[in-house]
């Protein structure tokens, strides 16, 4: 398997791994076919990541340096999320539709997020709360039987990720050490 | 010319009218008793594209300079802020028609590069870089590029 740290250069970790080699959570492989499940996707995921890699930005070494610089991207990415959020879903009685639409569709996917950093969830609850709040949708509720798709962090992912991996590595299978 | 001063006259890819001294994006030049000389960047956004493009232009320079020996490194911390771009590069910026960033704390609106009114409006987040947002002058209804501070 290529890992990080194995001396695999950044070509091999990004046109060379198959599906299963993959990390990511499911919830950023999900198709963005609709603009209203893109928004919903950039917020839950933007939400976390700031949340986290403040976290990451109080540790030591070059993730700390990374981390810390990602912070203010992502405090970006979360305010232009939000943005779109309030747009669509206080907008017209069909932007509110689909937005609602895209936030019960995508919910599902956000438990993923927090199975290593279980502590994040509440302050990241909060957050998404008064986003969805002021843009007059409704969080889907909690419940015990709630459907939460896993499996991204070990490598079982949804059919979406081959699609994009077809897509993003053709070239350079066809063409082994292409450059341009 | 000495190391320092051919790395400075490297302008930026998307924005070729200020340097990447004035945007804060050069950090440190050093010259070892061998003659091998070691320049410091860092990038403005992480997944910036032009960075490639300038550690090439920086050895480029350095080369047509004399200096032969050169290594480029990208440093991280701190972080790259729109405040380490210089008096000089913000006058460029809104001589171009581009408006400068405010203070990062401050997250005032930009002033017109056109006309100087303070009247403006965003009209999207994204403008013709992703480092830039895309504003319009109430006052004299131009849209223009501004540089988002960050
Ligand atoms: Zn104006």
């Amino acid at each position: 398997m290529v890992r990080p740290g194995t001396g695999a250069g950044e070509d091999e970790l990004a046109y060379l791994r198959t599906d299963r080699e993959f990390r990511n959570v499911l919830l950023v492989e999900l198709p963005d076919g609709d603009f209203a499940v893109l928004i919903a996707k950039l917020l839950f995921l933007s939400a976390f990541q700031h949340l986290n890699y403040a976290v990451l930005a109080g540790g030591t070494g070059q993730l700390a340096e990374i981390a810390a610089k990602t912070v203010k991207e992502s405090a970006y990415h979360l305010d232009h999320a939000t943005q779109w959020t309030l747009r669509l879903g206080d907008g017209t009685t069909l932007s509110h539709q689909r937005m609602q639409a895209a936030v019960d569709e995508v919910w599902p996917y956000t438990y993923e997020l927090f199975e290593d950093v279980p502590e994040l969830r509440a302050p990241w609850l909060s957050t998404v709360d008064g986003v969805l709040t002021e843009a007059t949708l409704t969080r889907p509720a909690d419940t015990a039987d709630s459907w939460k798709p896993t499996g991204g962090r070990s490598g079982r992912h949804t059919e979406a990720l081959s699609y994009l991996l077809a897509e993003l590595q053709v070239l350079h299978r066809a063409y082994p050490g292409a450059s341009w | 010319m000495t190391p320092y001063a051919a790395a400075a006259s490297v302008v930026d890819p998307e924005l070729p009218l200020v340097t990447i001294a004035e945007l804060g994006i050069l950090r440190e030049v050093t010259e070892d008793p061998g003659g091998r000389v070691t320049v410091s960047i860092t990038p403005t956004y992480s997944g910036c594209p032009a960075l490639d493009a300038i550690r090439a232009d920086i050895a480029t320079a350095l080369t047509r300079a004399g200096y032969h020996d050169v290594e480029v490194r990208t440093h991280l911390s701190p972080p790259w802020s729109t405040d380490q771009i210089t008096a000089a590069g913000r006058e460029k910026l809104a001589a171009a028609g581009i408006a400068p960033p405010g203070p990062v704390l401050l997250q005032i609106r930009p002033r017109c590069p056109v006309c100087g009114s303070p009247d403006t409006e965003e009209l999207s987040r994204f403008g013709s870089t992703a480092c830039k947002a895309l504003w319009r002058c109430r006052t004299c209804a131009e849209p223009f590029d501004a540089v988002k501070p960050l």
